[in-house]
């Protein structure tokens, strides 16, 4: 698949901004004030980001109000819900606790929304049949434990996130591992796709030039990359921030944050990037 | 209106014919033509002069191998198009409505009007059959010409999908796969008519017709062996025979 | 329910509806034009019309891109920097017109002949050939040379109708279909819907091809033959049937020449022709009477073994020649199976079939006929084995004997003009000896004698001098080539070029790329049409272009005379000269101005109409000196080349009103044929429908249509007189003889029976160091070199790999994207590769004239088609390589002088990744400039 930027820093930042906002959430003494304020901010400002990122990604985004209309049946939709609900929760979690009112119950609701959020998000993806490796338990569950990670390292919580990181990191090496046979697995070859036996290869092409298909969908990335990709994204992601004598001092604390996000971007753009769609079949991209 | 209907009065499709096809991709480009004039924005093209052209067409025609066991390396021409599905995940996934599926006939659509170009349908058609117009930003698919199967602007025997009436070879055929005694129910049935990607569960309308056996010759010399019994092997003795012959006439 | 959107399902589809015929290839089916606002909106295929019955191809969708290409040319040029440089100045008509005129006039007082008028895939040949009669050149000619002479000859000369463009498969009654050398054909819908219609019939396809693409990718079989060898694989075919008596005696001995008699006395100077009566008819043997008699005696019955013996002489029939010819042991499956790449077994097989289908699934149609010896046949028996052949016979030095020899095949079945087997369309069938002789001798200030083009009978119809000197500049009808019966349109810029056999003063060429994919050695060409002496001036010192759009070959151009698209003109698709008749009807068409230009540029037909008058050309201009016609049209309705036949059929003027075939022309006659849809058919009686060179009822229909002046019957000539001639000259015979250097050739090729020959080329190169051939094939979205400027049809076509067999791919170490470089003994290039199985394993291909030099067609010079595409024809010369017999023989085949566009071979090399395509040519300037960077392609709101 095409990793568009957009997308790439979309589920990046959205996913760390609503992680945070779940923490934030759950605190049995959160923060209040202009402490408050600034993690809120924080968290919303990441998750709007990352939403506007994804506006990039329509390209009618001035009709972008319509995808809230289908809900009962897309994932999409309900993103754009749980994100809406998420925000506003938190958003008025936030101003009370910046006003010095902290009602727990409210935050817990947040939280529950923001994960949500997250999990439509991964759902959006995890749903796609046509792409076997998301088609899996895999993306929810890295998605949301990425988010839950990054958030904890944003939130400071530096002990839960030390606990998280190993993990994150091997559900991410499980998530590779699997995912690279599951497009076999599938039972989606050439020969299903044409119905022929035997079918070994594509000829001609129906179109010398490139197409949307072909742009969206059958993109391939080169073996050695991803291999190398993959090590980058994983120490990155899980192993430097570990390494890093945390917990703090601060700014070590904000170098492992950092780390864990690149690393989380690049896997990102890996999860687009290596995921084969069945229609790249046609096309001889596999 | 994302929700896929439980049950359509009719499931009108194409069934195309691996058999004639020869790729000739003349149902690729009235395609074009006609929905380029009849839909709500043209198919558009990019760099249409330049070095990299590319456009929206609703239609593709490739070519496969295949390379059987036996016998020599075959080629087979293959269009592809929306098989407006019966269970269209394009459809599910939408997010603003702009796709559906048609109660009355089972056709897949997409409103323009609503479509935020978010992309999502085309990744879950596992056939490519969707195409984001650049200069539109929406969602363009086959239509199965709908504009023109119920046009009665048009003479009845035109109202057809575009592609179905000008494919030279007869290898498109459009009609209700929902009924059995319609003429493509039982092209199907008379040539295993099949399914494409029948693991994705998409349960597509269109079906398509295998190639019939090719270079099915292997052992069949002897059979023909006694056509070929020599008469004579010098020209003195095929001219005797040729006398002998006419001579009974 | 539903919440479901409510949408037009019903929409006005357009304005108006105005039906012509497409011109995006030579099929010239008929097409239905949407407008919307006075501009063309959507364009489908007319389902009225006899050719293509409702269906388009997507050259014919895509004929709305065409129309609007920004690759248009729109006034006339001149040219104002160097030739090839592209650069000009648009002038005015009248200025145009008039600098032609000035150019053109003295050379008609002076020298007609040094006007070189060359027309290419011309539709109105009959019209230009017409005019360049009237001018008095002997130098016209169309592009058959180039194209499929071969399979015009052939038929013409031995069937009397040809595949090529005037015949077609029995698709209603054939059994068994065998396709040689076929991936498109001008004929293109018809195939398909023929193809698609012997498939629901269940009918049987067998493809012979080194590339199964396609056609031959949907045939039951396919026999993917060595290119060049299709002859003696054809004529292993005939030999394994003669040995079985698997063959059509009634039929050969009927309609046939297989039981005329030949003078067998090697002494005497008619031998090897006919025997004839004091008539100067052939002469048979009459079963009944045991006696000699004409051929075509009321009631004969000859007899195919028929012999008699005179002054201590036996004379035989052409059969005792056939059986000892192809009952040779070196037909037999064995000997030619690795020659050809076909297996023994495989070509008895093919020959069983063809046994089985034609004799024992033998059709027989209740219709009662009349022969022309007075016979009455109760019924038509048919043979339903079909078979057609396109280039892949035809553009080899071998082509014309190839072809041949499938109409020996053919033939000895009983397929041909019988059900089920291969038909003719009106106006053939037409006796070989029925066409006009060539005519090529100049005088100033006179049209010529007669027609161009025609059909040598022997040595006397050559157009040579007194001493030997070829009367046109492309050297036809010589004895390098006596039946070059379309003119070589490939040799006019060489020989012009090299003054041999003489000077030209104007090159005037009409719808021909001659600067790129139609010439063989394309550098060479620019080189010449560029060539200076040594004051400076072009050795070709005047060039004229019509084209509609910014081609390769515009650039060279000194005058540019900008036609009109397809949609705004008139144009005559005529029964004189190629119609688009079918085998049950004659029809012919029109095309009519559906829409005004927006530019300032004019028919071409018109414009030469008016270049005629001013010039004075007879038939063109009145005694006070006004012009004959106004304008094409004008042309098209009141010309009349035979009184009371016109350019069209349809619609004439009788004693007692409208009347069709023959009549007085009708003033309304384009409005009638507007009204019924562009086009006019006359339907053949059923009775008439088949054995049509025999058959009374056709031959006095065909008298009626204006299609024959008299009834003409005539017998297939298996046995070809017209060869045998020149073999005689060549062995020493006769008045006029060949040059010394072509005797051995002349004899050895000019077989009055079919044989097979290597194609000459492989007696030049070495096949060892040149061990792959190397052909191009037609893509189907594609028309030659005017399909890359169509915006729509470049992104199915914008570039083409060389296709590689299994063998050579893994032998080369290949894979996807790498580049090799591709050597003849002339030139090399190096081009981006793809694998393919489905080959023939000596065999490499790619699409014909993807290819494009960079700036023209109004294409980015990044266009892939400029940086990736590229032509075979830099590796293909005209000339073949030197032999030490101190010629260059010409790369055509000895007898037609068809163009060996597939004799190419070569060897491979595999390259690093280059830039770009090699050669790379410098960038023409457009005189155009470039299309717009996107299209949403909407009329009428
Ligand atoms: N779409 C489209 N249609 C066209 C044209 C076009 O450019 N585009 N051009 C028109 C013109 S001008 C012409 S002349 C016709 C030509 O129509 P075709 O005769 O179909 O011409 P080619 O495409 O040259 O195909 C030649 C075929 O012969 C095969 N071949 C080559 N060598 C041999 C051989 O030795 N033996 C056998 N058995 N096969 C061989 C090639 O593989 C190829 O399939 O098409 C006309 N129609
Ligand atoms: N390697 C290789 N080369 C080949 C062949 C091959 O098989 N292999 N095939 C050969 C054969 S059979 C042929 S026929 C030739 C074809 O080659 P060409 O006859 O050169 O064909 P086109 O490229 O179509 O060029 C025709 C010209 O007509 C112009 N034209 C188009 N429409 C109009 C119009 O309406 N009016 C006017 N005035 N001009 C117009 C086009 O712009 C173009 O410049 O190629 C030959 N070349
Ligand atoms: S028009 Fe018909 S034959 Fe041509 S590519 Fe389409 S389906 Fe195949
Ligand atoms: S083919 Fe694709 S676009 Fe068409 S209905 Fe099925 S899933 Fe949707
Ligand atoms: S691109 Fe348009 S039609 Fe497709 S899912 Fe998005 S909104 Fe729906
Ligand atoms: S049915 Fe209509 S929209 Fe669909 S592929 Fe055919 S022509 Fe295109
Ligand atoms: S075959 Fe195609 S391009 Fe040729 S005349 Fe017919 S529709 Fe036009
Ligand atoms: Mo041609």
């Amino acid at each position: 698949m095409h990793a568009a930027p957009s997308l790439v820093f979309f589920t990046t930042l959205s996913g760390l901004g609503l992680g945070l906002l779940t923490w934030l959430g759950i605190d049995p003494t959160p923060p209040t004030g202009w402490v408050a304020l600034v993690f809120f901010a924080l968290g919303h400002g990441l998750t709007l980001a990352g939403l506007g990122a994804s506006a990039l990604h329509l390209r009618r985004p001035e009709r972008a109000l319509k995808a809230f209309t289908q809900w009962r049946t897309s994932w999409l939709s309900r993103e754009a819900w749980a994100s809406a609900a998420a925000l506003g929760v938190m958003g008025l979690h936030g101003l009370l606790l910046m006003l010095g009112v902290v009602v727990l119950p409210l935050g817990w609701l947040g939280a529950a929304l923001a994960l949500v959020t997250v999990g439509t998000t991964s759902m959006i993806y995890a749903q796609l049949r046509t792409v076997p490796r998301w088609h899996h338990w895999t993306t929810p569950a890295l998605f949301l434990w990425l988010s839950l990670t990054g958030g904890a390292l944003l939130a400071g919580r530096a002990g839960v996130a030390l606990g998280m990181l190993p993990l994150a990191g091997a559900l991410q090496l499980y998530t590779w591992w699997d995912g690279d046979g599951r497009f076999a697995r599938a039972g989606t070859s050439l020969e299903t796709a044409t119905g022929l036996e035997n079918a070994s290869r594509p000829l001609f092409p129906p179109h010398t030039g490139s197409n949307y298909v072909m742009r969206e969908m059958a993109g391939t990335v080169a073996r050695r990359h991803v291999t190398k990709l993959r090590a980058i994204a994983l120490f990155l992601m899980a192993i430097l921030p570990v390494a890093l004598p945390l917990p703090l001092p601060h700014v070590l604390g904000v170098l492992a944050l950092v780390s864990h996000v690149a690393g989380v971007l690049v896997s990102r753009w890996l999860f687009f990037a290596e995921a084969e769609h069945v229609v790249s079949l046609y096309y001889g991209r596999r | 209106m994302t929700a896929l209907p439980d049950h359509t009065d009719r499931k009108l499709g194409l069934v195309i014919d691996l058999d004639t096809c020869v790729g000739c991709h003349a149902c690729v480009v009235s395609c074009k033509g006609w929905n380029t004039q009849s839909q709500d924005s043209p198919l558009s093209d990019q760099d249409p002069y330049g070095a990299d052209p590319t456009g929206t067409f609703l239609n593709r025609v490739h070519s496969f191998e295949v390379t059987p066991e036996q016998g020599p390396p075959q080629l087979v021409h293959f269009p592809r198009s929306c098989l407006h599905c019966e269970d269209a995940p394009c459809v599910a996934v939408c997010p603003t409505g702009a796709s559906y599926k048609r109660t009355e006939d089972g056709i897949v659509l997409v409103n323009e009007s609503d479509c935020i170009g978010c992309g999502l349908c085309a990744w879950a058609c596992p056939y490519g059959a969707r195409e984001m117009d650049a200069a539109e930003g929406v969602m363009k698919k086959c239509t199965l010409c709908v504009d023109r199967i119920y046009n009665d602007n048009l003479p009845e025997e035109d109202r057809t999908p575009a592609c179905v009436r000008t494919c030279p070879s007869n290898a498109r055929h459009f009609g209700d796969l929902g009924d059995p005694e319609s003429e493509v129910s039982q092209l199907v049935a008379e040539r295993g008519g099949m399914d494409l990607m029948p693991e994705q569960g998409t349960k597509p309308v269109n079906k398509y017709l295998p190639p019939r056996p090719r270079d099915a010759w292997e052992g069949e010399t002897d059979v023909l062996a006694p056509y070929l019994e020599p008469v004579a092997e010098e020209p003195r003795g095929l001219l005797g025979w040729i006398d002998r012959t006419l001579g009974k006439l | 329910m539903t919440d479901q959107p409510r949408i037009d399902t019903a929409p006005r589809v357009s304005d108006e509806i105005r039906k012509t015929t497409c011109y995006m290839c030579a099929c010239r089916c008929g097409v239905d034009v949407h407008l919307k606002g006075g501009k063309v909106s959507y364009i489908e295929g007319n389902r009225d019309h006899p050719v293509n019955r409702g269906v388009l191809c997507a050259k014919g969708s895509a004929g709305i891109m065409q129309h609007n290409s920004p690759a248009r040319l729109r006034k006339p040029l001149r040219r104002t920097g160097p030739r090839g440089s592209g650069e000009f100045e648009e002038i005015s008509w009248d200025e145009a017109l008039k600098t032609a005129a000035d150019w053109l006039s003295p050379l008609r007082h002076e020298a007609p002949e040094k006007l070189a008028f060359f027309t290419g895939r011309d539709q109105s040949q009959s019209f230009t050939g017409w005019w360049a009669q009237m001018f008095g050149t002997p130098n016209y000619a169309a592009h058959g040379g180039f194209c499929s002479v071969n399979m015009a000859t052939a038929g013409i000369y031995t069937l009397g109708g040809s595949f090529w463009e005037f015949g077609s498969p029995d698709w209603e009654n054939a059994r068994l279909m065998l396709l040689f050398g076929v991936a498109e054909d001008h004929d293109s819908n018809p195939m398909k819907m023929g193809l698609a219609r012997l498939k629901e019939r269940g009918a049987k396809v067998i493809g012979v091809n080194p590339v199964r693409s396609g056609y031959n990718a949907i045939a039951d079989e396919w026999v993917g033959i060595t290119p060049g060898t299709d002859g003696l694989f054809i004529l292993s075919l005939v030999h394994e049937l003669l040995r079985a008596g698997r063959i059509d005696l009634d039929y050969l001995a009927r309609y046939t020449n297989a039981p005329v008699l030949l003078d067998c006395d090697p002494k005497s100077d008619t031998h090897g022709l006919f025997l004839r009566d004091e008539d100067g008819k052939p002469l048979v043997v009459d079963r009944a009477t045991g006696r000699t008699a004409p051929w075509d005696g009321q009631g004969v019955q000859p007899k195919l073994t028929g012999h008699i013996r005179r002054a201590g002489v036996t004379h035989h029939s052409v059969m005792h020649e056939i059986a000892e010819r192809y009952l040779d042991p070196k037909y037999a499956p064995e000997k030619v199976a690795g020659r050809c790449g076909v297996a023994p077994d495989r070509i008895r097989r093919i020959a069983a079939e063809l046994a089985r289908a034609a004799f024992d699934e033998a059709v027989d149609l209740p219709r009662p006929w009349t022969d022309f010896r007075g016979e009455r046949h109760e019924s038509m028996p048919g043979r339903p084995v079909a078979m057609h052949a396109m280039r892949g016979i035809s553009a080899h030095a071998n082509g014309f004997q190839t072809c041949r020899a499938l109409h020996v095949l053919q033939v000895l079945l009983g397929a041909v003009e019988t059900p089920g087997s291969f038909r003719f369309k009106p106006p053939y069938p037409k006796p070989a000896d029925a066409h006009p002789r060539p005519h090529a001798v100049a005088c100033p200030d006179a049209p010529l004698p007669g027609p161009h083009l025609g059909f040598p009978q022997g040595p006397e119809d050559l157009a040579l001098d007194a001493d030997g000197t070829p009367q046109r500049i492309d050297k036809a009808f010589t004895w390098e080539n006596p039946l070059s019966a379309h003119g070589l349109m490939h040799m006019v810029i060489s020989n012009a070029a090299a003054g041999d056999p003489y000077r030209i003063d104007t090159l005037f060429l009409y719808m021909a790329n001659m600067a790129w994919n139609s010439s063989m050695n394309t550098r060479g060409t620019i080189e010449m049409l560029t060539r200076q002496d040594e004051d400076g001036d072009y050795v070709i010192p005047r060039i004229i272009c019509s084209d509609a759009y910014s081609s390769e070959t515009v650039a060279y151009a000194d005058l540019v005379l900008p036609d009109t698209t397809y949609l705004e003109r008139h144009d005559c698709i005529s029964l004189l000269d190629r119609p688009i008749s079918e085998p049950d009807a004659a029809a012919d068409a029109i095309r009519w101005p559906v829409v005004e230009p927006d530019r300032d540029v004019r028919p071409f037909q018109s414009v030469l109409l008016d270049l005629g008058a001013r010039l004075g050309l007879p038939g063109m201009v009145e005694e006070d000196g006004s012009p004959t016609y106004a304008d094409y049209a004008d042309y098209i309705v009141n010309h009349e080349r035979k009184p009371g036949v016109g350019p069209l059929a349809g619609w004439r003027m009788g004693e007692a009103g409208l009347t069709h075939g023959r009549g007085e022309p009708n003033a309304a006659q384009l409005d009638s044929y507007i009204a019924q849809g562009g086009y006019f058919t006359a339907h053949v009686p059923e009775e008439a429908a088949y054995y049509k060179p025999w058959n009374m009822a056709y031959q006095d229909w065909a008298v009626e249509m204006g299609l024959a002046e008299a009834p003409q019957p005539y017998l297939i000539q298996l046995w070809s007189e017209p060869l045998r001639r020149f073999q005689l000259a060549a062995e020493g015979k006769g008045e006029r003889q060949p040059p010394e250097h072509l005797r051995g050739r002349i004899a050895a090729t000019f077989d009055a029976l079919p044989d097979w020959y290597a194609p000459l080329s492989d007696a030049h190169e070495d096949p060892a160091e040149f061990p792959i051939h190397a052909i191009t094939q037609r893509p189907m979205a594609m028309y030659h070199s005017w399909g890359s400027q169509n915006a729509w049809l470049r992104q199915i076509h914008g570039v083409n790999p060389l296709y590689l067999p299994t063998w050579w791919w893994e032998k080369l170490d290949l894979s996807e994207g790498d580049w090799v470089r591709v050597i003849s003994s002339h030139g090399e290039i190096t081009v981006p590769v793809a694998h393919m199985a489905a080959l023939n394993a000596d065999t490499v291909w790619t699409w014909n004239a993807i290819g494009k030099r960079k700036g023209a067609w109004a294409l980015d010079e990044k266009a892939p088609e400029a940086t990736k595409g590229f032509l075979l024809n830099h590796l293909i010369h005209e000339l073949l390589p030197e032999r030490g017999d101190g010629h260059r023989w010409s790369n055509s085949d000895p007898i037609t002088g068809q163009a060996a566009w597939f004799d190419l071979r070569v060897r491979l090399e595999k390259s690093a990744v280059p830039d770009e395509a090699q050669p790379v040519f410098g960038a023409l300037k457009s005189p155009v400039g470039k299309g717009p960077g996107a299209l949403r392609w909407r009329v009428g709101e």
